[in-house]
């Protein structure tokens, strides 16, 4: 793979880490017109997001929507360029490749999208779909040969290649939502970003399309990076969880122990709403006032401090840093301790 | 909790093979529903293809020469010798129609497809990477716009000339802006989807991702737009040529049949008649026909 200068990183590569995110910014702002711009108002989406995602572990973002997470899961295949920051990726720092080089890392991160409907191109067959990114790094090379390897492809994911000249149109949503995945492993890529892939399908198909990529993550033992709401969904699948909260990650550790002890109140508040099957069980939710600041207009100090029901004067003045509670297990408070703060 | 926890593990990826899906009609059963699908489909097309194969036999259909004056045959109202008559030149109308349909169809038809062709390349340019490119296209398409198509096409005919391929240039140039804009709307409108945004995440490169999943996802809206235009210029080539601009005289076109005939109104009006009707009917045709295409090709209806 010719991926030329830059790529040698100032990030310490651990061995198991596959992807390394260092102080990663986005913040959007709109141009004005050439000739009657007006500035507007410059949105921060994320901000000094760092994180690293092992070989072969699901790593969940978690959040409400609008705090950021599906930017950064774009941020990391460079489908929208970081204002700053560093992501490395098995070594390669991908935000100082040519968009040339880019084009070829591709072949080693791909992505799975949140909506089934929108993501297959209507006027491409299955077969055409799915054999896109085969063609483009010359994984086949012969029309057979191409035909034989869409066909085990829709066998992995559960799809009967009979259908493989058929259109997107007149699959349902957990087929189309198995089309998008047999494209983002044709190339047996070692990263997956996944954007809420289920949460635009049926319960009963979610649980069959998150098995699935379990199965295939099990099989070919690629890392995910698996952006979700649904804490449910998230509590199954994941090897660790990420919280964010106005484009900051508020928490991260390992899933145990974030559902478990989590340490950040904006944690303890997304759990509690969690529901509960069994009616007999009591639970004390937490209800927070207000709505989510605008990123636009972003609070000083702690982001979470407009809602928070411990906030204290310390908490408008300073940004509390992300820091070690436990081991493995960091949040951004700065009351946090090893076990749920009682609120 | 949405996931069951009996069924985590129990699921592999091949037992649950899903055979259920939509059918599919097939690309002969589509064809077939547009062309026969409704009366005024059928009838729209059996009168291009009637057209189009008058234009192509013209030589072996036309009774006489369109070019050949005599002064014994002067304004003759139709008969079976003339069928529609001959003009204040003595020259039999019905020929000169026959052979004026190569002209008029060949503009009508070329100068659309050719408008299309620049048209969805500017406009495609233009949407799909936006900023100082979209702001470049867009004004030089407004400046074109802002003329009306006929002063338009004066203009370049006057400056170029009128020989044939000035007049297919100048009506290209006429009709251009629309399909740039129509081109540029639906880029926009497509760019927003996420299947683009998956085809850069796949990883092909910009110009693929334009002509695999761009174009063919705004072809519809083009494609109506080259019928409906067809008409439109064929209308503006006998506007051309009314003006004296378009097809040279004593060569025929349907637009300067109607033109000769206006100065001899009073001495036969049959060449107005025939050529005025002529291009009533081919302009309704393709019009229909543009309708019927506009329905096919929406990729979401299963009809």
């Amino acid at each position: 793979m010719g991926l030329g200068g830059g790529d040698v990183m100032n990030i310490a590569v651990t061995g198991d880490d596959l992807v390394v995110v260092r102080d990663v910014g986005k913040t959007f702002s709109e141009a004005g017109g050439l000739v009657f711009g007006r500035a507007q108002p410059s949105v921060r989406a994320v901000d000094g997001a760092s994180f690293e995602v092992k070989r072969g572990e699901t790593l969940a973002l978690v959040g409400e929507s609008g705090c950021g997470k599906s930017t950064l899961g774009r941020l990391l295949l460079r489908l929208i360029d970081a204002s700053e920051g560093e992501i490395a990726i098995d070594g390669v720092d991908i935000l100082r490749l040519s968009s040339n080089d880019m084009r070829q890392m591709r072949a080693r991160v791909q992505m799975i999208f949140q909506d089934p409907y929108g993501s297959l191109s209507p006027r491409r067959s299955v077969a055409k779909i799915i054999a896109e990114p085969l063609e483009i790094f010359g994984l086949v090379q012969s029309r057979k040969q191409r035909r034989d390897r869409v066909a085990e492809l829709m066998i992995q994911v559960g799809l009967s290649p009979t259908f493989m000249d058929r259109y997107p149109r007149q699959f349902s949503g957990g087929q189309r939502q198995r089309i998008g995945i047999a494209r983002a492993i044709a190339v047996d890529p070692q990263f997956i970003v996944a954007d809420e892939p289920v949460s635009a399908l049926d319960v009963s198909v979610q649980a069959q399309i998150v098995n699935l990529m379990q199965d295939l993550q099990k099989s070919r033992g690629f890392s995910y990076l698996f952006i979700a709401h649904d804490l449910s969904v998230v509590r199954h699948i994941a090897d660790r969880v990420a919280v964010m909260y106005l484009g900051r990650i508020v928490e991260i550790g390992p899933k145990r122990r974030i559902y478990d002890f989590p340490s950040h109140p904006y944690t303890q508040a997304l759990l509690s709403a969690v529901p509960e099957p069994d009616p007999e069980t009591r639970k004390s939710r937490i209800i927070l006032k207000g709505d989510v600041p605008s990123p636009a207009n972003d609070p000083t100090g702690c982001s979470f401090h407009t809602r928070c029901p411990i906030a204290q004067p310390i908490c408008r003045a300073e940004r509390p840093p992300l820091l070690e509670t436990a081991s493995g297990h960091l949040a951004a408070c700065h009351f946090a301790k090893p076990h749920p703060i009682p609120l | 909790m949405t996931i069951l926890p009996g069924s985590v593990g129990t699921l592999s990826a091949s037992d649950d093979i899903e055979h259920a899906i939509a059918p599919e009609p097939g690309r002969t059963a589509l064809l077939k529903d547009m062309l026969f699908g409704q009366a005024s489909t059928i009838f729209a097309f059996s009168v291009v293809v009637i057209f189009l194969l008058v234009a192509i036999l013209a030589p072996w259909l036309a009774p006489y020469d369109p070019l050949a004056q005599s002064i014994l045959s002067i304004n003759k109202q139709p008969s079976w010798a003339h069928w529609l008559g001959t003009d204040q030149f003595g020259r039999d109308v019905l020929s000169r129609m026959i052979h004026g349909s190569r002209n008029s169809l060949l503009f009508g038809l070329i100068s659309p497809a050719l408008a299309a062709f620049f048209g969805t390349i500017l406009g495609v340019t233009a949407g799909y990477f936006g900023g100082v490119i979209d702001r470049v296209i867009s004004r030089v398409v407004d400046l074109l716009l802002a003329f009306p198509e006929l002063l338009l096409a004066i203009m370049i005919a006057a400056v170029l000339g009128g020989a044939f391929w000035n007049i297919i240039a100048v009506i290209t140039v006429a009709f251009v802006p629309g399909f740039a804009r129509v081109a540029r709307a639906s880029t926009l409108a497509v760019k927003q989807e996420p299947y683009i945004e998956a085809a850069v995440a796949v990883g092909l490169r910009t110009p693929t991702i334009i002509i695999r999943h761009v174009i063919p996802n705004i072809a519809a809206p083009i494609l109506v737009l080259m019928t409906l235009w067809v008409a439109s210029a064929i209308r503006l080539e006998a506007s051309l040529s009314f003006l004296g601009i378009g097809t040279r005289a004593p060569n025929p076109s349907w637009g300067n049949i109607i033109r000769d005939g206006l100065n001899n109104l009073f001495g036969s009006p049959w060449p107005i008649i025939a050529a005025g009707f002529a291009i009533t009917c081919v302009v309704l045709s393709f019009n229909l026909m543009g309708d019927a295409v506009r329905d096919v090709l929406d990729p979401e209806t299963t009809r």
